[in-house]
C-alpha cells in the first residue's frame, strides 16, 4: 500500500492507494500517529484505495476519534464497494464522508 | 476441490488471499464478489492465526465450488480452542465513533456479506464453511 501525503500548514491529505487490510494497516497506524499531531483539518482520499478489511476500519476510526477533538476529518472519493461496507458496518454515520 | 493447509500465522495471510483469488478468477468471479470474499476469508483466517493456538498451528482451507447456481464454499478447519465466531454478538452500528467498540467488526462483516455460514465443532476440530453466490 502507498501513503501519499500533502501538508500544508495544520492541514494535512493522505492519499492510499492499493490495499487497507491486516498486512498493511499497521503501516498507515503508525504514520497516523505522528502525523496527525497539530493536524486541524485532516483529509483522506481514497480514490486509488480498492479494498478495506476490519483492520482497515479500526484505522480509520482510530483516526476519526483522535481528529473529532482536535479538528475535522473527511474522507473523499471512495469507491462503492468499499462504500458498501461503510454502510454496512454503520461506518458511514461515523465517518464524514464527502463524494 | 482444492485445498491449502499451512501453519496459521498472520504474515501469511497473502499466501491464503492468493489462493482464493486464483481460484475465484479462474470462475470469472465479478470483482466486487471477489473483494468481498477476500475481506471474509481475511476475518477468519486472522482470527484463527491470532486465537486458536496458544503460539502457533495449523489451519486448511478448503474451496469448492456448486454448479446451478454457481457458489463457492471455503472451510476453515483448526484443532485450536472450541470457537463458535457465530455466538459473537453483533456489534451496535449505530454508536457514535466515541461509543463505538473497536472490536467485534471482523465477524459482523462477514456475516453481512456471505450468503451462508455453518460452524461445528467435530472431533477435536472447528469447521467454519461460508458460502457465497457468484452465478
Amino acid at each position: 500500500m502507498n501513503i501519499v501525503k500533502n501538508q500544508n500548514g495544520n492541514k494535512l491529505t493522505i492519499a492510499l492507494e492499493g490495499r487497507l487490510d491486516t498486512t498493511t494497516s499497521p503501516q498507515l497506524e503508525s504514520e497516523l500517529r505522528t502525523a496527525l499531531n497539530g493536524v486541524t483539518e485532516f483529509s483522506l482520499d481514497l480514490d486509488k484505495l480498492d479494498y478495506i478489511s476490519s483492520a482497515g476500519l479500526r484505522v480509520l476510526l482510530s483516526a476519526q476519534k483522535v481528529m473529532n477533538k482536535q479538528g475535522k476529518m473527511v474522507i473523499r472519493n471512495v469507491k462503492p464497494e468499499i462504500m458498501e461496507i461503510f454502510d454496512v458496518t454503520g461506518f458511514v454515520d461515523i465517518l464524514n464522508i464527502e463524494a | 476441490m482444492d485445498e491449502l493447509t499451512l501453519n496459521a500465522r498472520v504474515e501469511d495471510l497473502d499466501q491464503v488471499l492468493s489462493f482464493v483469488d486464483s481460484h475465484l478468477e479462474q470462475l470469472n468471479c465479478p470483482m466486487k464478489i471477489q473483494m468481498q470474499i477476500d475481506v471474509a476469508v481475511e476475518e477468519l483466517y486472522v482470527n484463527i492465526a491470532s486465537y486458536a493456538y496458544a503460539t502457533v498451528g495449523p489451519v486448511s482451507i478448503r474451496f469448492e465450488v456448486e454448479q446451478d447456481p454457481l457458489a463457492v464454499f471455503i472451510t476453515f478447519i483448526d484443532h485450536g480452542v472450541p470457537y463458535d465466531p457465530l455466538k459473537k454478538p453483533d456489534p451496535d452500528v449505530t454508536l457514535s465513533a466515541e461509543e463505538r467498540q473497536i472490536g467485534g467488526l471482523g465477524i459482523y462483516m462477514v456475516k453481512k456479506s456471505m450468503d451462508g455460514i455453518d460452524y461445528e465443532y467435530k472431533d477435536g476440530q472447528n469447521i467454519l464453511r461460508i458460502q457465497k453466490n457468484i452465478g
